[in-house]
């Protein structure tokens, strides 16, 4: 595949028209969409695909990769540690990269451990606050820090300038867009007159109770205490009054981390498959990336039925499979070939062959009609089809590679 | 071993969970349809709400209010601040008049320090119907949740745990006892898995499963296996498939039924190699995970709604021997 170079910019007054262009001007890709469409595939693809194409150092930041493929890029147990694909291994699968590819894993808690030692004031409070309980279960239970700790980390790589391309594959959320709001509802949460309230009466030591307690916060620790006990309270309380003295450092990274989101070297990537939960989530996506100001840079369609599955040509010959199954398997049978001297078992094969096609048919139609409903598309759009085996190897992803790269659009529709 | 499960219907408490995108609204949907087709009445909850358990019955969303949306069927969608209102009216006797502004902010940010404390309002929630419905101040007899995905529903259905673990005293820790003994309960609650015939959900189902076993004392109920693709031949018939590919059979083919026949055999090809990579993650499945496995078949049909929602009860009636 490394023959295979695409020209240049075709007069187009500078948009991207394939991934390739897209990459090529980015340094930052996004990948998202909800789960189970494949994104991780896709995104580790797209990091092959500008390692062979556009050259240069990429990495692919990974979130939770399935085993077999972590193992492919070498990324097992590494944690935070980003590596690099060994050439050899990009060789053994006809692979000739122009430049350098290298993966990354994404640990939450080591990530959140490395956050609260550089913005705590002093080691003695960085570790108050890692051995905290509350803290334990903050970064481990808590699924949403993923979010951040995503971006977070996405900042962090990013700005050792080390890297060419950065593509990141999103974690899974319960909407695919929580992440975009991440950054800034953690500016938000250390910023809240809440904490500040909650955390008052412990701070001001000597005059709690006089100062502090005032008519309008009273009800409010009536009711908290009533609902999760003084000594809670307390220990909620203490823990937050330790982070706070993080504040400064983590709003102004928050802040940071959002603004990198929203540069012009970062786009989004949508991925989705043609179903109708995934489309619609990944429509909703496109929307928000658009009126929130953000770069919408691709729409990957993944796992599509082919075109043949819609021909019509197809369609009379699995007709005539079905309704002439019995004429087509005398014309067929022959004695010397075991597989085919029963007449029975080749119409039988014959109808079932044809039934499935039709049934294929039905799928393919609907993945169509979606496809046509596209309301929002961005300028480059990419369309994988279903593989038989699952992707877990570089070849795997090479495959994804051809039809990321091939600049095709998904045609007109039906 | 992977055997039927009958008694499914008999508990009181149904969950279902599963990683993104593997059908767990449509199992919740479909389980509480065929319950209500064996004359049990269902409140349906749809935890993460999106709306997408009133579409699988061709309903408009519903609010937190529980709704008839089919006949036998209530639903109602988990708001956390609505939880929020009627524990406090309910247990603290705090007056709600309307203004629950400052309060919801209030809970946003403890949910937000204290983890537990969003999912211990859902599970509360849902703990509670239960509690109404086994003593029969409910008009339903059987709860079926579409929950949190696999990600976050060891903290969900571990909330009350964990609550008493960090709280060492008061209200909380008294209150949220009954609401573990009613997850704990073999005979009441059952969680169940969803997958598909794929290496990630498979895998993410295995985990799941050891970490409900280790992590939380909620018992498990079946895994259900979602888009089960068709075996098309037996061995010997796919011998005779692949003859027929050979090509002085496929020219005789395309003389006979037109060019189109290369896009069937192919077709066909495409299903058989789907199914075969589909296979070897069930049989993962089957070794790696000792509860029983209920099969649905891959649906090709042209859309969603109540039709699907039907014929995916029927299969799931079959599989569960009713």
């Amino acid at each position: 595949m490394s023959a295979r170079r695409r020209g240049d910019r075709e007069g187009d007054g500078g948009r991207a028209v394939t991934l390739e262009q897209l990459l090529a001007a980015k340094e930052i890709v996004v990948f998202c969409g909800s789960g189970g469409v494949g994104k991780t595939s896709v995104a580790a693809a797209a990091a092959l695909g500008a390692t062979v194409h556009l050259g240069g150092k990429v990495l692919v930041l990974t979130i939770d990769p399935a085993r077999r493929l972590a193992t492919a890029l070498g990324l097992e147990g590494l944690g935070n540690r980003a590596v690099r694909v060994p050439p050899e291994v990009l060789k053994a699968s006809g692979i000739e990269p122009r430049g350098e590819l290298w993966a990354a894993m994404l640990d939450t808690k080591q990530s959140w451990d490395d956050l609260v030692l550089r913005h705590a004031p002093d080691e003695e409070t960085a570790y108050r606050i890692l051995e905290n309980r509350l803290y334990t279960n903050l970064t481990a239970r808590f699924v949403q820090s993923h979010d951040y700790i995503a971006m977070e980390r996405l900042f962090e790589i990013h700005a050792t300038g080390e890297y060419d391309l950065i593509v990141i594959d999103t974690p899974p959320t319960r909407n695919a867009i929580d992440f975009l709001d991440a950054p800034a509802r953690m500016a938000d949460f250390f910023g809240s007159r809440l904490l500040r309230w909650l955390t008052l009466p412990y701070r001001v030591g000597g005059k709690r109770g006089t100062r502090v307690l005032n008519v309008a916060s009273r009800p409010f620790y009536q009711i908290a205490d009533r609902i999760l006990g003084s000594q809670f309270l307390k220990d909620i309380a203490e823990f937050f009054l330790n982070f706070q003295s993080m504040y400064e450092g983590f709003v102004t990274r928050a802040k940071a981390v959002e603004r990198l989101l929203h540069d012009k070297r970062t786009t989004f990537a949508v991925v989705t498959t043609l179903e109708a939960a995934p489309l619609h989530e990944a429509e909703r996506f496109c929307a928000t990336l658009i009126s929130r100001d953000f770069h919408l840079g691709a729409l990957v369609l993944n796992k599509t039925l082919p075109d043949s599955l819609r021909d019509q040509e197809g369609a009379a010959a699995a007709t005539a499979c079905i309704d002439e199954a019995g004429s087509l398997a005398d014309a067929l049978v022959d004695p010397e070939d075991p597989a085919l001297a029963d007449r029975d078992r080749v119409a039988r094969v014959l109808r079932t062959v044809g039934e499935s096609y039709r049934n294929f048919s039905v799928v393919a139609m609907r993945e169509a009609e979606l496809r046509a409903e596209l309301a929002r598309v961005p300028d480059v759009v990419a369309r994988i089809p279903t593989f038989a085996d699952d992707i877990s190897d570089i070849a795997g992803l090479d495959a994804i590679c051809q039809y990321l790269f091939s600049g095709s659009s998904p045609g007109p529709t039906p | 071993m992977n055997g039927p499960a009958p008694e499914l219907l008999d508990r009181r408490l149904l969950f279902f969970t599963g990683k993104g995108g593997v059908g767990k609204s449509t199992m919740a949907a479909a389980t509480a349809l065929l319950a209500s087709s064996i004359g049990k009445r269902v409140l349906l909850v749809e935890v993460d709400a999106k709306g997408d358990i009133p579409a699988q019955f061709e309903h408009s969303p519903v609010g937190f209010t529980p709704k008839e949306i089919h006949p036998g069927v209530l639903a109602m969608a988990m708001d956390t601040e609505a939880s929020l209102q009627e524990y406090l009216r309910l247990n603290l006797r705090v007056p709600v008049i309307g203004r629950i502004g400052p309060l919801a902010h209030a809970l946003d940010f403890v949910a937000t320090a204290a983890p537990g404390v969003k999912e211990i309002l859902t599970i509360g929630k849902i703990a509670w119907e239960v509690r109404e419905a086994i003593e029969g101040r409910a008009d339903f007899d059987l709860v079926v949740v579409d929950a949190a995905a696999t990600g976050h529903i060891v903290a969900q259905l571990g909330a009350a745990d964990s609550i008493r673990d960090l709280v060492d005293v008061g209200p909380l820790r008294s209150q949220t006892q009954w609401v573990s003994d009613i997850l704990a309960d073999p005979a009441i609650t059952a969680v169940n898995v969803v997958t598909t015939p794929e290496e990630m959900p498979v895998a993410e189902t295995i985990e799941l499963v050891e970490r409900i076993r280790n992590e939380v004392h909620v018992p498990l109920g079946t895994v259900i296996v979602n888009r089960v693709l068709p075996e098309l031949f037996t061995r010997a018939d796919e011998e005779t498939f692949e003859a027929l590919r050979a090509a002085k059979p496929s020219a005789l083919l395309a003389a006979r039924v037109g060019p189109g026949i290369t896009d069937v055999l192919d077709a066909a090809r495409l299903a058989v190699s789907l199914r075969r990579t589909g296979a070897t993650h069930l049989e993962q499945l089957r070794q790696s995970v000792d509860l029983p496995l209920l099969y649905v078949p891959y649906l090709f049909v042209r859309a969603h709604g109540l039709r699907v929602t039907r014929m995916v009860a029927d299969a799931l009636g079959a599989e569960l021997g009713l």
